[in-house]
């Protein structure tokens, strides 16, 4: 009897492995692949960034020189302080745009559904053309200010593109253009999940517009927030092809990123070593965000399970 | 004075029309309970009260004052919903006082306002919690507490138990009647569950498609159901309602269930004198589940021996507290509830009595009350 249904428990997990397989082999074959690739080309990253490979890898041990040299230089200094202008201000930026346009688009506005397929769009473009088009846009000898000129107000200026101090906020004007809309879906997703009786029991306890948004329904967004955050402050860091079309780090070095340093580094000046040392400093960066996320979404996961 | 009146009241939505002129009056003091099945318009009648919704016609008036356009927050009223609806990211003590920080009242005042209403609901430990971290009953409790900390003129309950487990939902039923009596408040509930109405309510409106079917106390909706639809919806079991006809002889009327058959069963009516016109025509007799009981019952306050016919059996139900027999009269099913230690066979016959002082006859055209 037992021994029966042992064989019997036996032949279907067998059986259900069979009939599993395809789904093992579409997750596990390319997460493998990906996870192998990601690891072992940030082992050898970390790797190069000890030696004094230049043109080409060689082997070697430079210690920490490459670290000292490229933290020395005054164009990762830039990039460093860009970084953190860029990454506070279009992270800020962006999450109130988001937040602002998801609870305009709340208000049961007719035509919601292609308003909302026109904030999202942008996501759906390459960041190569938010950079080409922003570029031309901002260019102030054929974009808005010639558009302005064109149109009479002839002392208009607004040349940010071209300007040292203000180049930079190009990049987080085209940054929050190309991902508010991801922001807004996400916050709107999160308005339209809250129960609706919460909302009426505030109108009954007499809580205006602005205070029942800002006393109940915003508190309970801030998990979204901090994943809006989370993602948008990771394509800060790793900003580069956004970057690279519209203003290449420039004017000189004014809008110079992490990244840009990276790639100037390695292809342009053949110096692998400190290059891959710049890029072990993004990835640094990188895990200063993401662990305490992980850590985070661990401890929530830990107490819904335990509630 | 009446806290509520309701006049000529319809709500249409584009061509559907849930609600067909509702007319209420509800007096101060009153636990007055809006029962029926779902769809029947009570919580969109609800949500009109609480200003939450618009009516397309009529009038609302609460205590004294037309309030039609007047916002939610003005019309002096509290509102327990059926999810509770805490603000999930205040602590119970911020959920209570909201509503008195948003009318500008002071903090000291909040703080005793607060602390009467923790006491008579006993959530003192909770008030720094979070609602996440109740249990279904503290946030009852809970929502109940941010209602009557505003000592409102009307207190709306929408379905307040439903989402409780069976144990806990006539826990807090016993509860909330608890709280009426003792504070006297003037409370409209909503729920579809009637014996939530007949147990709290001191007068029950059964609704159905949009319409008050009847509009009384909780023994008089059990006793005398205005209609076929409120005599079967109000009782578990619910009311037998079966066609039978109306006869008279020499002494008096009589209804006749199954007439011509060999098993017919005839029930002298004693007092039916409104059901005079209907001699000689069909009617629907209504008669309760408890009036029909073992053949060696005597009802309570009867005079004389009661009325005994022997039917057949089909399927016996004990329950524990009585046992329910599913028999047939005159060929009609019926449901009986006889003494719980008493085992009918079925397929077998057996002995009933019947109470026939409480049968109800209806018009079996407009389904009305004629008896």
């Amino acid at each position: 009897m037992t021994h029966a249904a042992s064989r019997a428990t036996g032949r279907s997990a067998t059986s259900e492995m069979v009939r599993r397989l395809p789904e093992y082999l579409v997750i596990w074959v390319p997460l493998l692949l990906s996870a192998a690739h990601l690891i072992s080309f940030s082992i050898w990253t970390i790797w190069i960034s000890f030696t004094p490979s230049t043109l080409i890898p060689v082997s070697g041990w430079v210690g920490l020189r490459n670290y000292n040299a490229v933290l020395a230089s005054r164009n990762w200094q830039i990039a460093f302080d860009n970084l953190l202008l860029f990454g506070i201000a279009f992270v800020l930026l962006s999450l109130i745009t988001g937040l602002l346009l998801a609870i305009l688009l709340d208000q049961r506005i007719r035509a919601e559904n292609a308003l909302r397929t026109i904030f999202l769009y942008p996501l759906a473009v390459s960041f190569v053309v938010t950079g080409t088009v922003w570029s031309w846009l901002l260019n102030p000898s054929i974009g808005i200010e010639k558009l302005v000129h064109d149109l009479g107000w002839t002392s208009f200026h607004f040349d940010w593109l071209v300007n040292r101090d203000m180049a930079i906020w190009t990049i987080v004007i085209a940054a929050i253009w190309q991902s508010s809309g991801f922001a807004m879906a996400l916050f709107l997703a999160g308005l339209r999940s809250v129960d609706a009786d919460i909302i009426r029991a505030a109108q009954i306890d007499g809580a205006g517009p602005i205070r029942t948004y800002w006393r109940v329904i915003l508190p309970t967004l801030w998990p979204i927030t901090i994943t809006v955050v989370v993602v948008q402050l990771q394509f800060a860091i790793s900003a580069f092809d956004l970057v690279r079309a519209l203003t290449n780090g420039g004017p000189g070095i004014a809008t110079q990123l992490p990244a840009l340093v990276v790639y100037d580094l390695m292809f342009q000046r053949n110096q692998l070593g400190r290059g891959a040392a710049a890029a072990v400093l993004m990835l640094l960066i990188l895990l200063a965000v993401l662990l305490p996320y992980a850590a985070w979404r661990y401890v929530r996961r830990r107490k819904a399970a335990h509630a | 004075m009446a806290a509520l009146s309701i006049r000529a009241l319809s709500k249409r939505y584009a061509n559907l029309e849930v609600l067909k002129g509702i007319d209420l009056d509800i007096e101060s003091g009153e636990f007055t309970v809006l029962v029926g099945p779902s769809g029947c318009g009570k919580s969109t009648l609800l949500n009109i009260v609480a200003g939450l919704d618009r009516a397309s016609d009529g009038t609302i008036e609460i205590g004294g004052r037309v309030v039609n356009d007047v916002p939610p927050k003005d019309r002096d009223i509290a509102m327990v919903f059926q999810s509770y609806a805490l603000y999930p990211s205040m602590t119970v003590r911020q959920n209570i006082t909201f509503g008195m920080e948003c009318r500008g009242i002071a903090k000291a005042e909040q703080e005793k306002a607060l602390a009467n209403v923790a006491r008579l609901l006993q959530i003192e430990p909770l008030l720094a919690r979070k609602p996440s971290q109740l249990s279904g009953g503290q946030r009852q409790r809970v929502a109940m507490g941010r209602a009557l900390v505003r000592d409102p003129l009307l207190f709306l309950f929408d379905e307040p138990l439903s989402n409780l487990d069976a144990k806990l939902r006539v826990e807090m039923r016993m509860e909330i009647k608890r709280l009426h009596q003792r504070i006297g408040a003037t409370i409209i509930y909503v729920t579809h569950d009637q014996i939530e109405a007949m147990t709290m309510a001191t007068r029950i409106a059964v609704m159905h498609r949009g319409v008050v079917q009847q509009f009384a106390d909780p023994d008089t909706i059990y006793r005398y159901p205005a209609n076929l639809f409120v005599a079967r919806f109000m009782g578990s079991p619910p009311m037998n309602t079966m066609p039978a006809r109306l006869e008279a002889d020499a002494g008096g009327p009589v209804v006749v269930i199954g007439a011509g058959r060999p098993d017919e069963v005839r029930l002298r009516l004693q007092g039916y004198d409104a059901a005079a016109s209907y001699v000689g025509r069909e009617v629907v007799l209504g008669i309760r589940p408890e009036c029909i009981a073992e053949g060696d019952r005597v009802f309570s306050g009867a005079v004389g021996p009661p009325v005994i016919v022997t039917a057949p059996v089909e399927l016996v139900e004990p329950t524990g507290a009585e046992t329910i027999v599913l028999l047939r009269l005159g060929g009609e099913p019926a449901q009986a509830r006889i003494s719980p230690d008493i085992r009918p066979t079925p397929g077998a016959t057996a002995s009933f009595a019947l109470d026939t002082r409480r049968l109800c006859l209806f018009d079996p055209e407009t389904e009305r009350l004629i008896a």
